[in-house]
């Protein structure tokens, strides 16, 4: 299994979401966070001292899928959430050793 | 004699001067951290509280025994609610409201006064402190000045003109938020910390709570129902407006954004301003009150940065400053067909130097004696009990520390269960 992981913008978090049900997909996990990549931080302004936000509002997306689904998945990912602009983010893969369904004990493939 | 339509129009002001101090409670709020909102919001509250107590023992006694004496201080004739009563009061207030009610009215200007100083002091004063200094302060330093401006004392005798409390507000509370700052030290991490407002719709809630308010503390000055009344209304409108158009002008010019906290300080810095003339110039003079403290105000918020004391909400550069520009500017502008109390007119309607002479000396004496004594009380205090918190209170925050409360409760993770 794979773990498909996102970090988008926030308001792509829809799109992302209803781009993976179409695809058949039976879960996702958001998270709100915040961090820094290449579009850097924004300047606001207090009564003339400049403050920089560095860390921006992000949203990371994560579901884990079969091996074989998991490219498809993550191409999904990047055709929803993308806008050209700089800091649409970033989709990535990881294997996953093995995955519980809490409630009926089901391994593996059978678990996501 | 007691005149109804007089009497009518000041229960009115008195509630809406009183609505003025939660209103600088949520302007101040929202300007601190969210660690800090409820040690603000309560240090204004509180105000209320003691303020009012204080100021009936003794405090309004002090400010307005002796009227007219041309002296520094009251005496106790009216201490203890004594002779205050439905009358209208000794004959040389020469008043148609009854004396209990002129008593309440300036009960809030005592409220608010003191509760000014809490926007400097802000995030690091210990409450049980700052509680015994207000006390101390109202005593000490604005009875005797308001007793020298609106009790008859020195400078009204010496021809000094304040209509609302330039001087005796503004300055007085200005002054005293530097002595206090200078013995309480900056707050942690300033200014290298980002402190920014952590919610300016309070900001913007308590501003129009503050103008909203302002028309009491101005327009109710005149003490009566009217012509005075509704010159000092319009003239408070329009300075606040040209206030703030005044402070945007300059963010847009040196920052290139107007932003929302400009429009909030400019508009107080108007209100300031205009303050001591309210009563005393019309036309359009005003707007150019308010706008020249608009822009002075927003420049002189820079100052602490240069000079490294930690004025943290701008009290100085808004209240001292506006203060100052406002008391000195009613020797420019003042107008005898606005209001028969002025003898000397302002300098721009031929007046010549003598009324701007006189502002100066009655800002000049508030300024230096409220700086000396609010910093002999806060030093004193400071000896006794120790004027601010520990640094572990402070990094906490003012609201647990100080109050054993937190202002926002979104459900976060983690258990709040009951202990009995």
């Amino acid at each position: 299994m794979k773990l498909v992981t996102a970090i988008i913008k926030p308001h792509k978090v829809d799109d992302v979401k209803e781009a993976l049900k179409a695809a058949g997909l039976h879960g996702m996990t958001v998270d709100e966070v915040k961090g820094f990549g290449r579009q850097g931080g924004k300047t606001e302004i207090y009564r003339g001292a400049e403050y920089v936000v560095d860390l921006l509002p992000k949203v990371r997306v994560e579901t884990v899928v079969p091996d074989e689904l998991a490219d498809q998945v993550a191409d999904i990912m990047v055709a929803a959430a993308r806008t050209g602009k700089i800091g649409d983010g970033k989709v990535w893969i990881t294997t996953v050793d093995k995955v519980i369904r809490i409630r009926t004990g089901e391994l593996g493939d059978d678990a996501v | 004699m007691v005149d109804a339509g007089d009497t009518a129009w000041m229960l009115v002001a008195t509630g809406l001067v009183l609505f003025m101090t939660p209103g600088l409670a949520f302007f101040y709020g929202g300007m601190v951290r969210a660690k800090n909102v409820l040690g603000m919001l309560m240090q204004n509250f509180f105000a209320m509280g003691l303020m009012a107590i204080v100021w009936v023992g003794i405090a309004f006694s002090l400010a307005f025994g002796n009227f007219g004496d041309g002296g520094l201080i009251g005496n106790l004739d009216f201490a203890w609610m004594r002779h205050v009563d439905q009358g209208v009061g000794p004959e040389a207030f020469a008043l148609s409201i009854p004396f209990v009610l002129f008593c309440a009215y300036q009960m809030t200007f005592a409220v608010i006064t003191p509760a000014l100083i809490t926007g400097a002091t802000a995030d690091r004063f210990k409450f049980k402190a700052y509680a015994v200094f207000i006390a101390l302060w109202l005593v000490l330093v604005y009875a005797p000045v308001a007793h020298w401006v609106f009790g008859g004392g020195w400078l009204a005798k010496l021809g000094a003109l304040d209509f609302a409390g330039g001087a005796v507000v503004h300055i007085n509370a200005g002054a005293a938020a530097l002595a206090v700052i200078l013995v309480l030290g900056k707050r942690r991490g300033w200014p290298r910390e980002g402190m920014h407002p952590h919610s300016l719709p309070l900001t913007l809630l308590g501003t129009g709570i503050l103008w909203f308010g302002w028309f009491g503390f101005n327009a109710g000055s005149a003490l009566a129902a009217n012509g005075v009344a509704a010159q000092a209304l319009m003239n408070t409108f329009l300075a606040a407006s040209a206030g703030m158009v005044g402070w945007l002008l300059v963010e847009q010019v040196k920052e290139g954004t107007p932003t929302t906290l400009g429009a909030a300080s400019g508009a107080v810095a108007g209100l300031v301003a205009i303050t001591p003339c309210a009563g005393f110039v019309g036309g359009m003079s005003p707007i150019a009150i308010g706008f020249v403290a608009g822009v002075l105000c927003v420049l002189a918020i820079q100052l602490k940065f240069r000079f490294g004391y930690d004025d943290s909400l701008d009290v100085i550069g808004v209240h001292l400053v506006g203060g100052l520009a406002g008391a000195l500017m009613l020797g420019l502008f003042a107008d005898s067909a606005v209001n028969d109390v002025v003898t000397h007119e302002g300098l721009f309607l031929g007046g010549g130097l003598t009324l701007l002479w006189y502002q100066l000396v009655a800002s000049v004496a508030t300024l230096v004696f409220s700086l000396v004594v609010s910093f002999a009380i806060a030093k004193v205090i400071d000896k006794v009990m120790g004027l601010r918190v520990s640094p572990e209170d402070e990094d906490e925050g003012l609201d647990a520390s100080q109050h054993a409360e937190s202002a926002y409760s979104f459900g976060a993770t983690g258990s709040m269960d009951r202990l009995g």
